[in-house]
Formats: C-alpha cells, structure tokens, sequence
C-alpha cells in the first residue's frame, strides 16, 4: 500500500473523518438477500460496502460425534477465492481464511442460536449436519462482519430438508439467538468501526466482538499484530454492542 | 467426566483452588541442545515444550521479507496429549492457534534487526488440560529470550472463563467443557494485550472484570518467567560483572 494513502487516511483521522465520508462509528451500506441459491437449503448475499459475499446452507443426515450423541452438528467454511483479490491464491484455505471461518463459527455456535438438540433424528445415530460456506466473491475489507451476517441471514431462511430423506415436512432450523459480529480498528489512537480495506491494512490489528440479542457477548477474536490497551477494548465492547443490537434491529428481524 | 454438580463450592473449585489462583507453574529455560533457545513449561497438568530456532536463513526463499525477519509459529499437539488420541499434523484449530499465538509474540521481537531471515518458534503440546495456547505462549516467549533474540519485553498469557456464573482465572479441563466462557489473554508486562479471543457468553461487565483478572494473571506468570529466566543466566552474569 502507498505510502501517500496512508498519509492521507491519517490525516484524515485527525480532522475527524475518513476515507469514504463516514463517521468513525458508521457502517457502509449493508445489503442482504436471501434465498439467493435454490439448491442450497438456505442462502445469503451480503454487501458490506463495496465486500460482497455468498453464503450456502448445505443440510444432509449424518451420525453425531460419540461424545454429543443427541446433538446435531454444524460446521463452518470459509474460501477466500481468488477472483475476490489479487492477495487471494487458490489451494487449500490458509490461516486467515481459517480464523475467519472459525471466528463465524464460534459466534455461532456459542451463541447457541442454533438449537443443536432439536437437530437430533435418532440419538446416537441420525443427526441433522449442518453445513456453513462462505464465499468470498470482492474484498473491500471487513470480510469478517460480511461472513457473519451472511451466515446467520442465510440460517434464519434455512429449511431442515426433512421430506428429501423422507422424514416428514420441512421444517425451518430452530433458531433461538441471533448474534451479529462487530470489527472494529484502531489508527493513531482513534478507533474506527466497519474498517476499509485500506482501512484495515494501516492498522494492522482488528477486534471483533459477536454480540447477542441479550447484549451478552459469545465471542471474541484480536487479529493481527499490533497490540491494544484495555481502555481501547472496552471501548470497542461497548461500541460494538451498541452497533450490533442497530443492525440486528435493522437487518435481521426474525 | 459427566458434568459435576457444580464447579465450585463455597468458594473453592473442584482442584481446590480460589477464584483467582493460577494452578501450580514449572518452568525451565533451555532445555533442548539443539535448538537455540527452549523452554519447558508446565501449567497444571499442561506440558508444553517450546523451541525456537534462528535467526536463520529463510525456506522457502520467497517467504523472506527484505526489511524485517519473518516470524513463523508452529503449534502442535501429541497424539498422546489428549484423552481420545488425536489424529497427528496441522488442524483448522492449530492452524488459528499458531496464528494468534504468533500475532501475540510480534510486537515484542525486533524483527527489523534481522532482515532476510526467519525466526521459527516450535511449540509442542506433550499433554494438554486446557490453556494449551497460553502455556505456549509463556514457553514461546521465554524460548525466544533464552536464544538471545531482541524483544522489548517477555510477553505472558492465561485465560479466564466463568463457571457457575463466577469469574475464575486459568480454567481446568472440566472447567473449560462445563464452563460458561473461556477468555484467553495475553500481555506485555506494561499491560498492552497482544492475544485476546473468547467464546461463550459473558456480559460486557464480566469482561472488563475477567480482562482485570487476566491481567493480574499475567503478571503473576511474568514474575515466575523473569526468575526462571534468571535461574539460567544469573550466575553467568554475576561471574562477568566480577572483572
């Protein structure tokens, strides 16, 4: 990135303002459709900005894992295609596509907005397996927020395909929670939610914290190399449930 | 273990330990010959070896940075390490801890000091109750001194979690499977937060008081590194300042 850019966001910063116009605490527009892959059992386009992403729900039968017999299972992908970035190579995903994927999938597993128990068919043998992939179509930063908004929009309008393995009628998937992922960065002592790619190069380390609809949070990832002070964390804390509980409100009405 | 009644009674948790104690610690700096710099570090039933090799030249040659060393952290757990043996080579999860780890040492090693080349930090988990992250991280950290590598500073990890609907610093293995949440943490001795992950439920007021505790933890992790790291090199040194 050039050196000019970042002088630029920098100075910016300290006349209070960034490089798209928006305030330190101020979302780009966010777009979600649903339903968008009729194959799949539930689907999400999310734009966050100029980011653009696709999520899939892929549900089948399967056996459970031996230790959670009556539980069903959910599992999250992340691919960070090449068509999204010239920083993004095809092969097998590496570390930031992992993290991020792992960070949607703790958000929301721990949030328990997925009730596992209700996944179960036959304890010990036939589980619902759920199945989370996130594609990333354009990176323009804040792929985590995109991903994980796309996730659980596309979950909300899943169906358990009960009739395909004739198990009656379908059914939606029993949802109880609805976290929503907040990232925030930190340039020059000033902290910016919903960053830029340029944004986020500069800064080097982002927080994302998932927050539920009780305002609790159920997860939590820094990233990156640049470490923070307390003060700057709580802030963001807080901040972030604020900004989740207003694009909850706003986008993801049950 | 079926999940216990409760994890904590009048105060006391199932291994016998208050709210706010880390479980016992053992550590020794520059255990293995041929690394070059290591650390042993037991936290609780945890046994982590670290080591750490370089500066060296950097394979693959494209990965070497012309400005600054890379700094490369390989986080593995023995298949023995763990109740049900776990299948051996890189995982999704040792994949994100080798990550998050990494990212916590970084800003501490001066990097810029050796351009071209790789700093390799190996952790291996030998058995794992918990906390792995963190014991690698404390075992890292003290590896990456032992080999003389430049820092600013030791970095210190623990993890605080909730259980019963109570904060507790440095969560046990039944702690961590029936417990609320799970927080790992860790920090400069001047209080900067270089890893800082959680899952579970916790209220914006648990955190800023479990992110205390963790801090508190830390610093009670940098006291023990500094005298393990002096039960090394202090005799040495007193040897040389008698000229």
């Amino acid at each position: 990135m050039s050196e000019l850019k970042k002088d630029l966001i920098y100075n910016l910063m300290i006349k209070g303002e960034r490089e798209d116009g928006r305030r330190f605490d101020e979302y780009r527009d966010i777009k979600i459709e649903t339903n968008v892959i009729e194959k799949a059992e539930g689907s999400a386009r999310v734009q966050l900005g100029d980011t653009h992403l696709v999520v899939g729900v892929k549900i089948q039968t399967g056996t459970p894992f031996p230790d959670t017999p009556d539980k069903g299972v959910i599992m999250t992908n992340l691919e960070l295609l090449p068509l999204a970035s010239p920083m993004f190579e095809s092969g097998p995903p590496r570390e930031d596509a992992v993290e991020l994927a792992r960070v949607v999938d703790r958000g929301i597993r721990e949030s328990e907005s997925i009730d596992l128990s209700k996944l179960c068919i036959t304890p010990g043998e036939k589980v619902w397996m759920v199945f989370i992939d996130v594609h990333v179509l354009d990176d323009g930063g804040n792929i985590m927020d995109a991903a994980s908004l796309g996730a659980i929009a596309a979950l909300m309008t899943a169906k358990l395909p009960a009739s395909r393995f004739d198990l009656g009628d379908d059914t939606p998937v029993p949802m109880r929670d609805v976290p929503v992922a907040v990232t925030a960065v930190e340039i020059g002592g000033t902290i910016m939610l919903d960053p830029s790619m340029n944004e986020q190069r500069i800064a080097g380390t982002k927080l994302t914290v998932i927050s539920n609809q009780d305002g609790g949070i159920s997860g939590m990832q820094k990233s990156g190399v640049n470490p923070l002070t307390t003060e700057q964390i709580n802030y963001i804390v807080d901040a972030a449930i604020e900004k989740a509980k207003e694009i909850r409100e706003k986008f993801l009405e049950i | 273990m079926a999940k216990p009644e409760k994890l904590i009674e009048n105060g006391i948790r199932l291994d016998g330990r208050r709210p706010d104690e880390l479980r016992p610690i053992k550590i020794k700096v520059g255990v293995l010959n041929r690394a070059d710099g290591s650390c042993y570090f037991e936290f609780g039933l945890n046994k982590v070896i670290a080591a750490v090799y370089g500066p060296r030249e950097v394979h693959p040659r494209h990965m070497q940075k012309s400005n600054s060393a890379v700094v490369r952290y390989k986080y593995n757990m023995a298949s023995f390490s763990v109740e049900d043996r776990k299948r051996p080579g890189p995982d999704r999860r040792s994949i994100e801890v080798s990550k998050v780890s990494r990212e916590a040492l970084e800003p501490v090693i001066f990097q810029e000091y050796f351009p071209r080349s790789a700093i390799d930090i190996f952790v291996e988990v030998l058995q794992a109750d918990a906390g792995t992250r963190t014991a690698g991280i404390n075992a890292a950290s003290l590896a990456l001194a032992d080999a003389g590598i430049p820092m600013k500073s030791l970095v210190s990890a623990c993890a605080v979690g909730k259980v019963d609907d109570t904060l507790v610093l440095d969560l046990n293995k039944d702690e961590d499977n029936y417990g609320q949440a799970d927080m790992p943490v860790a920090m400069t001795p001047d209080g900067k937060i270089t890893l800082l992950q959680m899952d579970g439920h916790l209220s914006g007021d648990e955190f800023k008081e479990g992110l205390e505790m963790a801090k508190k933890g830390c610093l009670e992790i940098a006291q023990l590194q500094r005298a393990a790291l002096l039960e090394k090199y202090a005799t040495r040194m007193d040897g040389e300042s008698n000229e």
